[in-house]
């Protein structure tokens, strides 16, 4: 898969292993990037990489999703012993990595038998089982902040999205995170996100880059820079995270719950 | 029980000998908790009241199955309609009770067969998680297995752990016929362990939930219609029913069919319920006029009036069954009402939005409403679907039905996942 860039202009999204990180619609981020450029008249090329697939390091971005204990360790294998994701970030490539994805992208995880495992080093954070039920329902970060690759911090507005896992994520001192958690759980010490270089962790479903059209932007602006963020419409999103925000705030943590529900649900 | 004994519809009691005492005072009860029930309008009476009759008699169903031919149909989508159209093929042969209603868990079922003659054969539509117990309890002659795929965000290893549950139960209480999905590897791994399968070949196109080996967690390659595992022995059985474009072919039989319900999904699912009659002793030509009488399936399909607009309901669960109710919508560019809730019974999270293929929709208006209409009109705004979000379903059809490509008269198709499919199902009187 070392195929060429095609063009220095056309921009390369690499959604790594959808097959075993794609249980939570995930793949809703790479659709999300690439829309928002072809918009903005920029050439995307998407390229998905199935487990067994050989990892190309020539991409500008690549998304890892979340997905569940089994097929988490079995992609953590396959990215460390190929180490194309490493080169890839090491020469500059942007990486977003939710959930589990995340997870697997710090120093160390729990695998499905809570055994420790090494994960691929990119990110400065280590996760921990912890004896708690999982964290389900909105998750809400205000007034968040990323750090760029050149360390300018730059504002986010609020992040707003959906977790669900059982890990806690505890950052190490060379990580930056998005800000305080106000709604949910998050890495679980309050932060959510982890944050070094160009490669971005995040708890964040929903899909992230979705419900955050500014996250999406600040990742494609440090691959096609300022000048090329023309703006976008974004009324529907507007929408979406009014109601979600409300939402949240109003302790829909876990969604109504009618009698109605409970005698059909089950 | 072979002896033609045309019933109008299924389910209609008819005199037999009476279940033993046991059986039917526990129904009794269980029948007036459904009265109750319906006058409280909490929904459909029959799974509630089934579940005040459990509470009464865990062996209930063992009673009210003995002594009947039993058919089982289970799957993850689809199992609603074919059932009801296998208890459709049946019943110009003989008397049938079925709960094709959608209330599929145990409690339903025995709701179901508290009214039934004795010797009614019944075709009970049973939970994917459910098969195992009902299977044990009945000693079904007649397994249906039609797919298994995610519902909203199940994770996919409980996808193989029901797969691998229906494997078990079939070797230890085999049933005398299988039939099932050749085309759906987790089904395939699972019908198996059966000592006698009837494959029917389905086209399924929905792959996302089997790209991992059931058997041996290797790779599935598909290569036209045929698919294999690369690691292991599992491969594409050899179908005996298949399906062509208004036609079933069946052993050396090529059935013609005009079926009423819509679509090439409802072909197939008609194949599966044309195997399980002949399979039965169900001369041809009596089970596909039961097949094609069928208009209606539990509210879907048929047209409607809601808010006085003429409308047809369509249901889908996940993405899987999102992928097939899209080709059941009125061809375009007649503009679609698409409803999306995330109760409880939807799955919290409607992320699965983004694994459904809403490009397909690309050359319709599409209304979207439903308690998350704004997560579905950010998924058609990165689609490039035209559309717009209403608040109430009054409105969306106001707005599809003022749309240019709307024609007047003609009906507005609604797709709707299960709650909100729930609540206009019964605003046109659709509560059972
Ligand atoms: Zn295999």
């Amino acid at each position: 898969m070392s195929s060429p860039r095609p063009t220095e202009s056309t921009v390369r999204i690499c959604s790594l292993y959808p097959d075993l990180l794609g249980t939570y619609g995930d793949g809703g981020n790479a659709t999300v990037l690439a829309q928002r450029l072809r918009w903005r008249g920029i050439a995307v090329d998407l390229v998905s990489i199935d487990a067994g697939g050989s990892v190309p390091d020539s991409c500008d971005l690549y998304l890892v999703g979340g997905g569940e204990d089994g097929p988490q360790t079995r992609a953590t294998e396959d990215l460390l012993a190929s180490g194309a994701l490493k080169r890839a970030a090491d020469n500059g490539a942007v990486v977003f990595a939710v959930c589990a994805g995340m997870q697997i992208l710090g120093e160390r995880f729990p695998d499905m038998d809570g055994v420790d495992r090494t994960g691929l080093g990119l990110l400065d954070c280590v996760t921990v089982r912890v004896d708690r039920p999982r964290a389900v329902g909105e998750l809400l970060t205000h007034d968040a902040v990323i750090t760029s690759p050149d360390g300018d911090r730059r504002p986010l507005g609020t992040l707003t999205g959906f977790e669900n896992h059982a890990g806690r994520t505890i950052p190490g001192a060379s990580a930056t995170t998005f800000g305080r958690v106000e709604i949910g759980e998050g890495n679980g010490d309050g932060s959510e996100g982890v944050i070094n270089g160009s490669v971005v962790g995040t708890y964040l479903h929903g899909p992230a880059l979705a419900r955050n059209p500014a996250l999406a932007d600040e990742l494609l602006r440090w691959i096609i820079g300022d000048a090329a963020l023309t703006p976008i419409d974004d009324t529907d999103v507007g929408a979406l995270r009014a109601e979600r925000h409300a939402a949240a705030r109003s302790h829909e943590l876990a969604p109504r719950r009618s009698w109605r529900d409970r005698l059909r649900g089950s | 029980m072979t002896s033609a004994r045309p019933s109008p519809a299924p389910s209609t009691p008819s005199p037999g000998a009476p279940p033993p005492l046991r059986a039917r005072l526990a129904v009794t009860v269980g029948r007036s908790v459904a009265t109750v029930s319906r006058a409280l309008h909490l929904g459909s009476g029959s799974v509630i009241g089934g579940r005040a009759a459990l509470v009464v008699d865990p062996r209930l169903l063992r009673d009210l199955t003995a002594g009947r031919d039993v058919v089982i149909v289970s799957a993850t989508n689809g199992k609603t309609t074919t059932t009801r159209l296998i208890a459709a093929a049946l019943a110009g042969d003989r008397p049938v009770v079925s709960n094709a209603t959608g209330a599929n868990m145990t409690a339903g079922i025995v709701a179901a067969l508290g009214g039934a003659a004795s010797d009614a054969t019944a075709v009970l539509e049973v939970d994917e998680r459910w098969v195992a117990g009902v299977l044990q309890a009945t000693s079904a002659g007649t397994v249906v297995l039609l797919n298994l795929s995610r519902d909203q965000l199940d994770r996919t290893q409980e996808v193989r752990k029901l797969a691998e549950a229906w494997r078990t139960c079939l070797s230890a209480t085999p049933p005398a016929t299988v039939i099932a999905n050749a085309d759906d590897p987790l089904v395939v791994w699972a019908a198996q362990a059966a000592p006698s399968v009837i494959w029917v070949a389905t086209g399924q196109d929905w792959r996302a939930d089997a790209a991992g080996c059931p058997q041996c967690a290797g790779r599935i390659s598909f290569t036209g219609a045929a698919w294999r595992c690369t690691d292991c022995d599992l491969a594409r059985p050899e179908p005996s029913v298949s399906v062509e474009d208004a036609a079933i072919a069946i052993a050396d039989d090529r059935v013609a069919i005009a079926m009423r319900l819509p679509g090439r999904v409802n072909i197939v699912n008609a194949a599966f319920a044309l195997a399980t009659a002949t399979s039965l002793g169900v001369p041809t030509p009596i089970a596909v006029t039961g097949l094609e009488s069928v208009e209606e399936v539990a509210g879907r399909y048929r047209v409607t009036s809601l808010a006085g607009r003429p409308v047809r309901l369509l249901l889908a669960k996940n993405p899987a069954g999102w992928h097939e109710a899209i080709e059941l919508l009125a061809d375009p560019p007649a503009p679609v009402v698409v409803a999306i809730n995330a109760r409880i019974a939807d799955g919290h999270d409607p992320s699965w939005l983004w694994d459904v293929d809403f490009e397909r929709l690309r050359s319709r208006f599409v209304v979207a409403t439903g308690e998350r209409r704004h997560d579905l009109a950010v998924r058609l705004r990165y689609a490039d679907v035209e559309h717009a979000t209403a608040d109430t379903i009054d409105e969306a059809l106001r707005v599809a039905m003022g749309r240019p490509e709307h024609t007047a008269g003609r009906p507005v198709d609604i797709a709707a996942n299960y709650t909100a499919f729930q609540e206009y199902f019964e605003r046109v009187g659709g509560s059972r």
